[in-house]
């Protein structure tokens, strides 16, 4: 196999971006995915079977056969997971990664964000730091990762964000019935409610055209290919440039090493299930945050006996996601248009401020529900099944709003991923073991976020309420897993260093969510994007200077 | 509907088979077809567990879960994606009956409608890990896509006021307009 500059393991948010801007600075690139390459004639529309509702699997991956994790509950038992059981913490295993699935969400972290530290002081505890880097550093790739990938929303009508140079590319999707009942409800709270900036098209922008509004959106590829994902925007790009190649199916195993402790390639599994070698100058790992750990701790060698970047014990610590609480309102009016993709209007007045919370989060309303999705959220006194079940169904299903948020979660280093001893997956690698939890002050700071949501949805005119502000019992991850190669300065305390690179090994990358600190009150997706053009840059900017050829 | 005396003894015959094959799909599959047109279940089996669907989705102006296809649904299931839960069905339906026969002296399809209720308030109580599992199955086969052998003629988003098919393309975009850059 033909030695490349660098191989990139996972075809995600990130992991597109950086093989697109290393391909177009002229470097050979070898893009390494897990899964398959789907395309919007995949939106299969199941209800049952989707990213989001996996009761029949994920459509786009992990398949539950041969892909277990391990679950540690608070008690310390282990429990193996499949990939559609939720305590798995599954993000996605295809091109574009949770990109091609996800609800598309574009925010933009606050300022206070990545100074967390500094803002509140770290809770006992906890592990709360700042960010090696500022909003600032990030805020020309955030507008690049605006224009590249496509965002569609309005920045101007919320107070509660950084500067900006430039306006989003696209303007937001006319307002839904949802959006319409909120809104005035939120002016007469005195909250500033505006549009949710998407990765979505509103119109025309990229050579596809806008969204058609469906209800099949959050889970699912787009039928029309009008959500942004990098399957349809950077991955393309960087194979256009003829310098990267995309290798789907392809499972890496261990990041290679020498004598003198430098990568020099990846092993991995090919579609046929061969162990293959890829050399390299460069290694990225871009696997998202319990796998980038994972393949880092699997990559044990005599100079690395505890995995790579691992010396001082950190890799796979501070796992995070977001603590989701809020509150369902009922109406005795129809609230439901099925107008996807649902999800419309936020609020960011609750993302910092409240004297004696860390912090807390955005509130926004939910994306546009299936039936499926209906069931376990009727009324409190509804009776879980028999006729009143189903009347219940026919009454509420197009009379209810849902006002939730990611409450930023405060990290502790006991949430982490290690190697489960045991447990192995289809190729006898070991799999990944996730224990622990967040601090408990996050669980505070969501039940006051849930009581905000409810006020909110009773101002609006609900006639009951519901509040969900649960305590989990494990890290709750999922699809906005982060943190676990934290970004910093000081080697003992981080894996990473500012430019994503490892402070072990000077040649090896990791590009994801796994460098995030913490990891803001929003879905994470726009700055783990920004992050990975960052991070680029500062790549490509040294590969010109030294090269980083052995 | 499907009745559930007459097989009784074919069922058990077929409890020895699946023992023997092992559990091989599509030799349990085409043995029960062979007697009932379930690619699982036996006839007994199905006919209880039609009766626990039909008392979590009853009939109403629209189908029961059973009219619906839940039954084919979870049948579907148990030999595809669902293997992993055919030993919680095998015994939980057995065990239902059992209840049933103790509390009620007859199998759980031939009692009247409101002591099939109660005897579902009995299973919820009593065998509550099997019960929250047909539930859950018996929820998805009904609000479910049809696509699985459920929700016939997609009769419970038509009951939801669900368009069906949906309507499409109604986005009042203006296709003139290009993007701000």
């Amino acid at each position: 196999m033909i030695r490349v500059n660098a191989v990139v393991v996972g075809a995600g948010a990130a992991g597109g971006i950086v093989a697109k801007e290393l391909s177009a600075a002229g470097l050979s690139v070898v893009l390494l995915e897990r899964g398959k390459w789907y395309t919007s004639n995949d939106c299969r529309k199941d209800d049952l079977r989707n990213q989001r509702t996996t009761v029949l699997g994920n459509a786009f991956g992990p398949e539950d056969d041969g892909n277990p994790r391990v679950l540690m509950d608070s008690d310390g038992v282990p429990h193996v997971m499949l990939p559609s059981e939720g305590g798995y913490q599954n993000n996605a295993a295809c091109v574009g990664g949770g990109t091609l699935s996800y609800g598309a969400m574009a925010w933009r972290y606050l300022p206070q964000d990545f100074r967390m530290r500094t803002t509140y002081g770290a809770p006992a505890g906890s592990s709360l730091e700042d960010w090696p880097i500022s909003y600032d550093d990030l805020e020309p790739f955030y507008e690049k990762a605006e224009y590249e990938i496509g965002i569609s929303g309005d920045a101007s009508l919320t107070p509660f964000h950084g500067p900006r140079r430039r306006p989003l590319p696209m303007p937001p999707l006319p307002p839904n019935r949802e959006f319409q009942i909120l809104e005035p409800a939120a002016r007469r709270l005195g909250l500033h409610p505006f549009p949710i900036p998407m990765a979505r098209n509103s119109v025309p922008y990229n050579g596809r055209g806008p969204c058609m509004r469906c209800r099949w959106c959050v889970g699912f590829a787009c039928e029309v290919d009008a959500k942004n994902g990098s399957q349809n925007t950077v991955i393309p790009l960087a194979l256009a440039t003829g310098n990267c190649e995309l290798r789907t199916e392809c499972m890496a195993r261990e990041i290679l090493t020498d004598d003198q402790g430098r990568a020099r390639g990846v092993a991995y599994y090919d579609a046929d299930g061969h162990l293959q070698e890829q050399l390299s100058d460069i290694v990225v790992v871009s696997a998202c945050a319990i796998e980038s750990a994972r393949l880092l701790l699997n990559s044990k060698s005599r100079l690395f006996p505890n995995g790579l970047g691992n010396r001082h014990n950190q890799v796979g610590r501070n796992l995070q996601g977001h603590h989701y609480t809020g509150a369902i309102g009922y109406f005795d009016f129809d609230t439901y248009d099925d107008v996807g993709p649902g999800a419309s209007i936020a609020v960011s007045d609750y993302n910092h401020g409240t004297p004696g919370l860390c912090g807390g989060g955005m509130l926004a309303n939910e994306f546009i529900r299936l039936p499926i999705q209906m069931v376990d959220r009727m009324p409190a006194d509804t009776p879980r099944w028999g006729l009143a079940h189903k009347q219940a169904m026919r009454r509420f299903f197009k009379r209810n709003i849902v006002v939730m948020g990611p409450t930023q979660q405060i990290p502790t280093a006991d949430a982490r991923v290690t190697l489960d001893p045991t447990v192995r997956d289809k190729r006898g690698m070991p799999v990944a073991r996730i224990s622990g939890n967040v601090h408990p002050h996050t669980f505070e700071i969501g039940l006051v976020q849930a009581q905000r949501a409810e006020a909110w949805l009773k101002e609006a005119g609900a006639v009951t309420t519901v509040i969900n502000a649960g305590k989990p019992a494990a890290v709750s991850a999922g699809q906005h897993q982060a943190g676990t190669c934290r970004m910093g300065n000081d080697p003992q305390g981080s894996v990473v260093n500012r430019n994503c690179q490892l402070h072990d090994v000077d040649n090896v990358f990791v590009i994801d969510s796994s460098v995030h600190v913490t990891n803001g009150g929003f879905n994470p997706a726009l700055t783990i994007m920004a992050v990975a053009y960052f991070a680029s840059a500062a790549l490509v900017r040294n590969w010109n200077g030294t090269g980083f050829r052995s | 509907m499907r009745s559930s005396r007459s097989s009784v003894r074919l069922t058990r015959r077929q409890f020895v088979a699946v023992g023997a094959i092992g559990g091989a799909a599509l030799a349990v599959g085409c043995s029960a077809r062979g007697h009932g047109g379930w690619d699982f279940l036996s006839d007994s089996q199905a006919s209880t567990l039609a009766t626990l669907c039909d008392r979590i989705i009853p009939a109403d102006d629209y189908p029961s879960a059973s009219q619906a296809g839940v039954v084919t649904y979870i049948d579907r299931q148990l030999a595809r994606t669902y293997r992993r839960h055919r030993k919680a069905y095998r015994d939980g339906l057995e065990r239902s009956d059992e209840m049933s026969r103790q509390r009620f002296g007859m199998d759980m399809a031939a009692l009247p409608a409101r002591q099939q209720v109660e005897m579902v308030g009995v299973i919820e109580q009593q065998n509550r890990k099997f019960f929250d599992l047909v539930r859950s199955h018996t929820l998805e086969g009904y609000y479910g896509s049809p696509r699985h052998g459920g929700n016939r003629d997609a009769v419970s988003w038509r009951m939801l006021g669900l368009a069906e098919p949906p309507v499409l393309g109604r986005a009042q975009y203006d296709l003139r307009k290009g993007p701000a850059s």
